[in-house]
């Protein structure tokens, strides 16, 4: 399980995590919703160690992430899969090699190493794009390769910030489905952070919105889409900005 | 507390102490052998064997202008056979290290303050330490340590072809022959002339080498960025190379 316990964070004098708190349940996928710029990576950033909290807390699996010294938070990070926004290929290495590179850090076997390549690769549907280098893939491949790079770890946590942005409709569809059959074979907890609506729908078990640095409301689905808090029916919704009066004062009477 | 740390980590004082603290996180990671061995031998190619021809041109104007220079003040004064220990001695000494760095401050530093910086804003640093990486293991130490060891080699090179040069200039602009050339350049001649130049080197090449590391890996935003951490890699690889110089000299000479 993973716990946000009131995390703050600035850089500067921009407050970008204000009393984040959070609660992520485990063999779920939790869809962490927010605009564009509202700390969502921040957030993501904090589970793994590479952002410390400037107040509160975040807890994996009962430890305390920051507290961690150098070989735990390497032992932690060892079961958790990071996929990045723009997938954050090695660009001086073939996909292969990318993949390898975590499969090195464990303690495998050079068949064994191989035989995740093969698998993982097959898993993303890039069976034969071993051998090229990321330079030479399209945006949604390189995604998709992000995604085998992390899965191939076979990691008790995914985390995937971002990743149906920018891709066209089809291709996008095919990283939820992907999302969901990686849940489902490996059993992963994934925490997924999106402002694609689509996409949260069809693979979320649960929703949390992300709003001015802390939770706006987390819940289950329907609860979210039932939703009556103006904020998070706005962001679902994809409605421009209303009438003030209309979002502060949700009541009968009032509204179009 | 914050405020404090904010300001501690401001100025001369807070560069000098983030200098010092990353050196330290590369010490500890030198333990990690298994990381970053299987990586130096292709940094020692990158960094020292591909830098050869520009040690090389600049050491053989280098040797000319000296020879030329130094029987010029001479100007009968002194025997000619003089010029040999000067363009020894200087060269050895000081400009051989000197000129090398500055030349490997640019064309290194910049190289490595670009990788860095741009691996750095694309994420792929994150990227390395999710996969349980130790940055210092995995990027910095085989970069200053192939510094360490090839800026010496680099600059050996550049020392004989600058002496070499300097022995050509004299016998054919300069009324010296041979004999008197070598002559001059054995008469003050210490082993020390050479270990002392090439430990000079040495400590800019990890001086050069960490700059470049620690400016690429600072770099925030995009392109422009890696633009600035590329250049402000070989100012501060230019300025540690001096302040190196003057150290070495006080302490050794
Ligand atoms: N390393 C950093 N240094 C300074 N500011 C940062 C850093 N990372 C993120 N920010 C700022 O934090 C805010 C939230 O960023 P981010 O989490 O990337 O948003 P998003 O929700 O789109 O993922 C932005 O204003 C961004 O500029
Ligand atoms: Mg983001």
């Amino acid at each position: 399980m993973i716990l946000f316990e009131g995390v703050s964070k600035a850089f500067g004098s921009n407050q970008v995590l204000d009393g984040f708190s959070l609660e992520i349940p485990h063999g779920q996928t939790t869809v962490i919703l927010g605009y564009s710029g509202s700390g969502k990576s921040v957030a993501l950033k904090h589970i793994v160690g590479l952002l410390t909290p400037d107040e509160g807390r975040v807890v994996v699996d009962g430890s305390v992430v920051h507290e961690l010294k150098r070989d735990e938070l390497a032992e932690l990070r060892r079961s958790i899969g990071y996929v990045f926004q723009f997938a954050a290929l090695f660009d001086s290495m073939t996909v292969e090699e990318n993949i390898r590179l975590g499969l090195a850090r464990r303690d495998l076997s050079p068949a064994e190493i191989e035989e995740r390549i093969v698998e993982s690769l097959r898993l993303v549907e890039l069976d034969d794009a071993g051998r090229l280098l990321p330079a030479e893939l399209s945006g949604g491949m390189r995604k998709r390769v992000g995604i085998a790079r992390a899965i191939a770890l076979r990691p008790r946590y995914i985390l995937y910030d971002e990743p149906t942005t920018g891709l066209d409709p089809v291709t996008a569809a095919l990283i939820d489905h992907l999302m969901i059959r990686v849940r489902q074979e490996s059993g992963a907890t994934g925490v997924v952070v999106t402002h694609d609506m689509r996409s949260a729908y069809s693979v979320a078990d649960r929703i949390a919105m992300l709003y001015d640095g802390a939770i706006r409301q987390a819940g289950s689905v329907e609860e979210i889409r039932a939703t009556r808090d103006p904020v998070v029916r706005q962001f679902i919704e994809g409605r421009p900005n209303l009438p003030s009066a209309t979002v502060s004062a949700p009541g009968p009477g009032v509204g179009p | 507390m914050q405020q404090l740390l904010a300001i501690r980590g401001t100025g001369l004082g807070g560069a000098i102490g983030r200098v010092g603290s990353a050196a330290i996180d590369c010490l500890r990671a030198l333990a990690d052998v298994r990381t970053w061995a299987p990586l130096i031998v292709a940094q020692m190619r990158r960094l020292g064997v591909d830098s050869v021809p520009i040690a090389i041109f600049i050491a053989v104007f280098t040797g000319i202008v000296l020879a030329l220079l130094s029987s010029y003040t001479f100007t009968g004064a002194v025997p000619l056979y003089f010029v040999g220990s000067l363009v020894g001695k200087t060269i050895m000494m000081e400009l051989g290290p000197v000129l090398t760095g500055m030349a490997l401050a640019g064309r290194v530093g910049a190289n490595i303050a670009a990788e860095l910086g741009t691996m750095r804003v694309t994420e792929q640093v994150d990227a390395l330490e999710t996969l349980a990486y130790d940055t210092n293991a995995f990027l910095i130490v085989p970069r200053v340590l192939a510094g360490g060891i090839m800026f010496p080699i680099v600059t050996a090179f550049a020392v004989a072809v600058g002496v070499v040069s300097g022995w050509i200039t004299a016998v054919n602009l300069l009324d010296l022959s041979t004999p008197e050339f070598f002559k001059g350049l054995r008469l003050f001649y210490q082993f020390k002339d050479v270990w002392f130049g090439l430990v000079k080197a040495g400590t800019f090449g990890l001086a050069v080498t960490l700059m470049g590391c620690l400016q690429g890996l600072r770099a925030r935003g995009g392109a422009q960025g890696v633009g600035r951490a590329a250049t402000r890699a070989v100012v501060l690889g230019c300025e540690s190379i001096l302040v190196l110089d003057a150290f070495w000299a006080i302490v050794l000479l």
